[in-house]
């Protein structure tokens, strides 16, 4: 009993760290959740290398849940890492096919579940990479300026300075422009 | 102040001044106020702000997935073998010096071999181990123990002192005095005794050794000693089968001691065709004993055993003392041929009367 509340603690913790970006919450993960989903790729015709992309997808199923805030720890992480993992698997088994083949009858909730949960993350996952293309495609001096102003919520004096414009309202007219660009090529996408 | 002319850049300006919490409780309820009353200007705010959200959510998660990315790395460079690349430089600079280490290291080994003698006894044993090919691991176990393992079988009393002698068994094969033992017992012998039950002792000359077949005849040359009458076993010519039951009387101390056992294996130590591996308990002082069936067939020497190995014991096949009877020089013989007795008294004999009737022509050989 109280080893299992000490997973728990240990899951709330993990997830926690996450939601901070802490680097140690995310190699505790991988230390005790990749070992059984590795496996369970393996042995389903998975390479080790298959195994750690599937693996780095799940997780990444896991942060986009938390920092929307809307990740309630229904059952045990293994749990919810496995079945994610199992869903992304047998997708990536069945590419090209219309319809997943399903295991068996009894998971059929598990994996009905699972699979609303990655058919939410991939269309937010969508909205987050056309961003990140973007920005990468917006390019310098624009990206670092709004990054600093927006991402990092420095003052406009600051990025004034950091870029050497002459005057305040020239350094306002930059940043709006930029805005403008990179919302025009993040909705022409 | 006159809203309605706000244009873009000017409302997103404001805006993010807004979203930043820049502006005073005043300013913000003036912007509120502005939205509501403004649905373009509202829609605009609500786009804009989405969109910085979109952009701080995927800033933060490919921040996230560059840190995971490094984890993942870290993680399978510490859970799967290192790269070859680095041993196979240590190996390019290593390389002469192996092959120069591993040069010298091969002369060594040759070289201890050759001095150690190990290629002349390698010569002699692998001829004994052909018949047991099949086996591999036994042949390498056998030639692994070779030097080590088999253990001759003798008393070793006070080896340092010139008295040192040895004891061992022998047992009478014709009645004119022929007597058979072990080689390895009388090697390097000065003179041989031999001592029956009775603590009756007659002075014996080596006649004849062969260290091939580590049999030595004897010729009892004393002057007390009077021809017997008859022997009361004979010796079985024909390889006896496995499973039989077969005795020895020995002196592995200065008593007789009757040892019972079976015969475990056709052939000897190391697949040695002339000998049968069996099983009772020897002892030193047992080599040279005779082994007999249960008819009172003599039908081997008890020669050895090996270490390491509970009951397994040897004993040379009577067919490797009648080659070596046969073999004998006629010279050697002193006129005293070698007549094996045909007429055995003991098959019909409980074992008890056997050993009452055949321990009379067992002897403790003594060697000085």
């Amino acid at each position: 009993m109280s080893k299992e509340k000490s997973d728990i603690q240990i899951d709330c913790k993990i997830i926690d760290g996450i939601r901070e970006g802490d680097n140690l919450a995310i190699q505790q993960l991988y230390q005790i959740h990749f070992p059984p989903i590795a496996q369970m790729i393996i042995n389903n015709r998975g390479s080790r290398e298959e195994a750690q992309d599937i693996f780095q997808e799940t997780v990444m199923v896991l942060y986009n849940k938390i920092s929307d805030g809307d990740f309630m720890l229904s059952s045990r992480l293994q749990t919810f890492l496995y079945a994610i993992s199992k869903r992304l698997w047998l997708k990536h088994l069945t590419r090209g096919e219309a319809k997943y083949r399903k295991d068996s009858i009894d998971d059929y909730g598990e994996s009905l579940a699972a699979e609303e949960v990655i058919e939410d993350h991939e269309l937010k996952e969508t909205n987050l990479v056309q961003m990140e293309d973007a920005l990468n495609e917006l390019g310098e001096p624009c990206k670092t300026i709004l990054y600093d102003f927006y991402i990092q919520g420095q003052s406009m004096a600051a990025i004034c300075e950091k870029f050497g414009y002459t005057n305040a309202d020239n350094a306002k007219t930059q940043k709006y422009k930029c805005l403008q660009r990179l919302k025009k090529i993040f909705f022409k996408k | 102040m006159g809203m309605k002319s706000l244009n873009q850049q000017a409302f997103i300006a404001w805006a993010d001044a807004y979203l930043r919490e820049e502006l005073s409780q005043e300013d913000r309820s003036r912007f509120e106020t502005y939205c509501t009353e403004n649905p373009v200007h509202a829609e605009i705010f609500a786009q804009h702000k989405a969109f910085l959200t979109t952009m701080v959510k995927a800033e933060a998660r490919s921040n996230f997935k560059r840190n995971l990315q490094h984890v993942a790395q870290d993680y399978h460079e510490a859970h799967s073998p290192k790269p070859a690349t680095k041993v196979i430089s240590l190996w390019d600079r290593l390389k002469l010096n192996a092959a120069v280490a591993a040069a010298i290291a091969i002369v060594s080994v040759f070289s201890t071999l050759w001095l150690t003698g190990y290629y002349k006894n390698l010569k002699k044993t692998t001829s004994d181990y052909s018949a047991l090919r099949r086996d591999m691991n036994t042949v390498k176990r056998n030639v692994n123990a070779q030097n080590a393992a088999i253990q001759n079988i003798h008393n070793t009393k006070d080896n340092v002192k010139e008295t040192m002698h040895y004891g061992a068994t022998g047992f009478m094969i014709t009645k004119n005095g022929y007597v058979v033992t072990n080689y390895h017992v009388i090697t390097g012998a000065d003179s041989v005794h031999l001592q029956n039950h009775k603590g009756e002792s007659f002075k014996a000359e080596i006649i004849f050794t062969n260290p091939e077949k580590d049999l030595a005849i004897l010729h009892i040359n004393d002057s007390t000693f009077k021809s017997i009458r008859s022997i009361p076993y004979t010796f079985k010519r024909q390889d006896s089968d496995m499973g039989e039951d077969v005795y020895t009387i020995g002196f592995p101390r200065d008593e007789a001691v009757y040892g019972q056992g079976y015969l475990s294996s056709s052939t000897g130590y190391a697949g040695d065709t002339l000998a049968y591996q069996i099983s009772i308990p020897v002892n030193p002082g047992n080599s040279g004993g005779p082994l007999l069936d249960k008819e009172g067939n003599v039908i081997g020497i008890i020669s050895g055993k090996q270490k390491g190995i509970d009951g397994a014991a040897f004993a040379i096949k009577t067919k490797a003392l009648m080659e070596t009877l046969n073999s004998i020089p006629a010279d050697s013989l002193n006129g005293k041929n070698v007549v094996l007795n045909n007429k055995n008294l003991l098959h019909n004999l409980s074992r008890t009367d056997q050993i009452k009737k055949l321990q009379d022509y067992i002897y403790i050989v003594k060697v000085y």
